[in-house]
């Protein structure tokens, strides 16, 4: 789950980082006080969206009057932001942070992830930040500096210390770092993130060590157990769609295609759409149906599905293991019929009892095509989408 | 001989009384796997499916000589139960539940490493020997003893590879699957080096996914190990980035993790890929020289 910049700077507030008192504006006639509440004569002012790259989009801009401040709202508020880590039709913008701009001299990078291969929690810094990182990683992959976490010991200041003189931070600084370093790392952990990121870190004129922008991802599994961050949950970011989906247990993630597919088990579902995809055709979506693929799931994925209107046929992979595929294909003729399928559905059954599924499918009436093979089922699926049966 | 489990391996199933657990250890009972009790707090001395009940794993063990154990409590429940099993002297763990916590699993990874416990999952299928021992949830009567390995991070994709090598007449010597998650108890390359020792195993299939590079570690440790036919396919090609797809762990992100890097690095290693996943089965044959009954 993702959050929005202002509340992962509370949750830095709460670990005592230092980070900016911003005011969040959700109308343009709140703008104007934010800015007086603030003070000073310059601010930033920044969309609030599930996405990177904002300000490249032109979602974050220095304004130097409340005018200009007021401006920028009115032409955000309502809008979609559309960057190079949204989807094409980007991020709907309902809030604004307003914070007092900030004077530095150099921009940092730094991160707390999960790194797969070591499995360990690690903290990574980079003295260019404010930029790229992935590019940067990229083209001087030396200058990505890594520490990682030992998971009975947490983080310790030496690691800090260490980091902080490669960086090029100086001693008052090192002492700041090491203080950001162990507080950034126990948020991790203590809210059971999934990604932290700070880009940039910046070094104000002062000297001072200062969390430019805040970056934090919740993993999911956890979120029985994270009260608060369920609270800061905010749907009107998440596809519609997918958000449906997930009510229901199911797992949908939408594309670009217009194959349906719905299939039991995540892998299997990704299998069958680079299927579709091998046969000359583009899966509409990934949907996980589960495990047990009953009639309810099966209804309720068929509604999902459909409710994509570029979707031009449907291609049901069930691999019955210990739920018979004559029970799974009474299940997909009931949802059939009960959500009124328009377009051609074709259906592959493995498993358990196939043979006499497929035979159900095939005299049921309904507009439904009974595929012998995987391949076999792509191709007509493929087929179907074109218009040709 | 096998990998990880046979005949003789003795089992307990943690959440034992449950819905899961008791529909799975039915299964598993009636396909012949050895279960020799369950454990469920506060359920002790009970009799369920015909076996004895255990508060606790210690104690379980010491009644019943376990040295596996299946658990299939809730994800929450995980951690304590995984690490309740591995002090309790369990030397194979299968953790077939979904959800756990990926800040849980750094820690049991940790601690199972270091007790020299194996895990396989936690959110996995679990493992099967063919005719002698079923862990999991798998159906039973879609494998045939044999002669391939098979290791997968996904479950319906295992059942595709089991059924085609079953149809193709060459059956399975052991099928691990290693779980969606992104810190599995054991990995690609723990499977590898196994079925690589093992002699039943003439060849492996490895089923792999987009996210992370538990892939691209196996390719380099084939390369530099492993003497068998590998078979692999990897599932997400048209995945978009930064998408999770099911499974916690299958994601492309920060430029990493994708289908094409890890097609190509399996490839490099000298694996036979196939991109038809209905096609395991007779790339198997053209490599081996095997033929398809």
């Amino acid at each position: 789950m993702n959050i929005h910049e202002y509340q992962a700077k509370q949750l830095f507030a709460d670990y005592g980082l230092p980070v900016a008192r911003g005011v969040v504006a959700t109308r343009v006639d709140e703008i104007s006080q934010a800015c007086t509440s603030l003070g000073g004569q310059c601010w930033v002012v920044k969309t609030q969206v599930h996405a990177g790259g904002r300000g490249k989009a032109g979602g974050v801009k220095l304004v130097r009057s409340i005018t200009e401040a007021e401006d920028f709202a009115r032409h955000w508020l309502g809008e979609r932001l559309v960057t190079y880590q949204s989807d094409a039709k980007g991020q709907p913008v309902h809030s604004i942070l307003i914070e007092k701009c900030v004077e530095f001299t150099q921009e940092l990078y730094l991160s707390v992830v999960i790194d797969r291969a070591k499995q360990k929690v690690v903290f990574i810094a980079c003295a260019e930040g404010g930029v790229d990182i992935e590019q940067v990683a990229q083209r001087t992959p030396e200058k990505i500096l890594q520490t990682s976490i030992d998971p009975m010991v947490g983080p310790l200041p030496f690691q800090a210390r260490s980091l902080g003189y490669q960086l090029g931070l100086n001693n008052e600084q090192v002492r700041q770092f090491s203080r950001l370093f162990v507080n950034l790392v126990r948020l991790f952990i203590e809210r059971d993130l999934s990604l932290l990121e700070v880009n940039p870190l910046v070094i104000k004129t002062d000297g001072e060590l200062f969390c430019l922008d805040a970056k934090a991802n919740v993993d999911d599994n956890a979120l029985y157990r994270q009260a608060k961050m369920r609270a800061l949950r905010d749907i009107s970011q998440e596809d519609p769609r997918e958000a449906h989906a997930a009510k229901f247990d199911l797992n949908y993630v939408a594309l670009d295609g217009n194959i349906g597919c719905m299939v039991n088990g995540a892998g299997l579902a990704m299998g069958t759409m680079d299927m579709v995809s091998l046969y000359g055709g583009e899966p509409a979506n990934f949907l996980d149906v589960g495990g047990s693929a009953d009639k309810a799931r099966v209804t309720e994925a068929f509604k999902i599905i459909l409710s994509d209107e570029h979707v031009k046929a449907v291609l049901v992979n069930i691999f019955g293991g210990i739920v018979r595929c004559d029970i799974i294909a009474e299940g997909i003729m009931g949802a059939v019929a009960e959500v009124g399928v328009q377009v051609p559905v074709v259906v592959r059954l493995e498993g358990n009892n196939a043979e006499l599924g497929a035979d159900m499918l095939a005299k049921s009436g309904l507009n439904i095509i009974a595929a012998q093979s995987l391949s076999e089922a792509a191709q007509l699926a493929v087929k179907a989408a074109e218009g040709q049966q | 001989m096998s990998i990880l489990i046979n005949k003789d391996t003795k089992v307990i199933c943690q959440g034992f009384t449950g819905t899961q657990g008791t529909f799975h250890s039915q299964q598993a009972l009636e396909y012949g796997t050895q279960m020799v009790g369950g454990v469920t707090p506060e359920k002790g001395g009970t009799v369920h499916l015909g076996l004895l009940v255990f508060n606790t794993v210690q104690e379980a063990v010491k009644a019943t000589g376990a040295d596996t154990s299946v658990i299939y409590v809730p994800a929450q429940f995980c951690k304590d139960s995984i690490l309740e099993a591995a002090f309790a002297g369990i030397k194979l763990i299968v953790c077939i539940t979904e959800g756990v916590p990926t800040l849980d699993m750094l820690l049991v990874k940790h601690k199972c490493d270091e007790l020299g416990v194996r895990l396989i999952g936690p959110n996995c299928p679990g493992v099967i020997t063919p005719g002698e021992c079923k862990i999991g949830i798998q159906p039973g009567y879609i494998h045939q003893p044999g002669k391939v390995g098979i290791v997968s991070r996904s479950g319906t994709l295992t059942y595709e590879a089991v059924k085609q090598t079953t149809d193709a007449g060459f059956g399975q010597s052991t099928c691990v699957g290693i779980g969606g998650d992104p810190i599995p108890g054991s990995s690609f390359v723990d499977m590898l080096e196994l079925f690589e020792q093992d002699e039943q195993t003439e060849a492996i299939v490895m089923i792999g996914e987009i996210g992370g590079t538990a892939e691209e570690e196996a390719a380099v440790y084939i390369k530099q190990h492993v003497t068998k036919p590998v078979v692999a396919y990897i599932a997400g090609v048209t995945a978009p980035p930064g998408k999770r797809m099911g499974h916690a762990g299958a994601i492309i992100a920060g430029g990493k993790g994708s289908a094409e890097d890890k097609f190509a690095a399996l490839e490099d290693a000298g694996v036979t890929t196939v991109r038809s996943l209905a096609e395991i089965g007779t790339a198997l044959a053209k490599v081996t020289g095997w033929q398809i009954k």
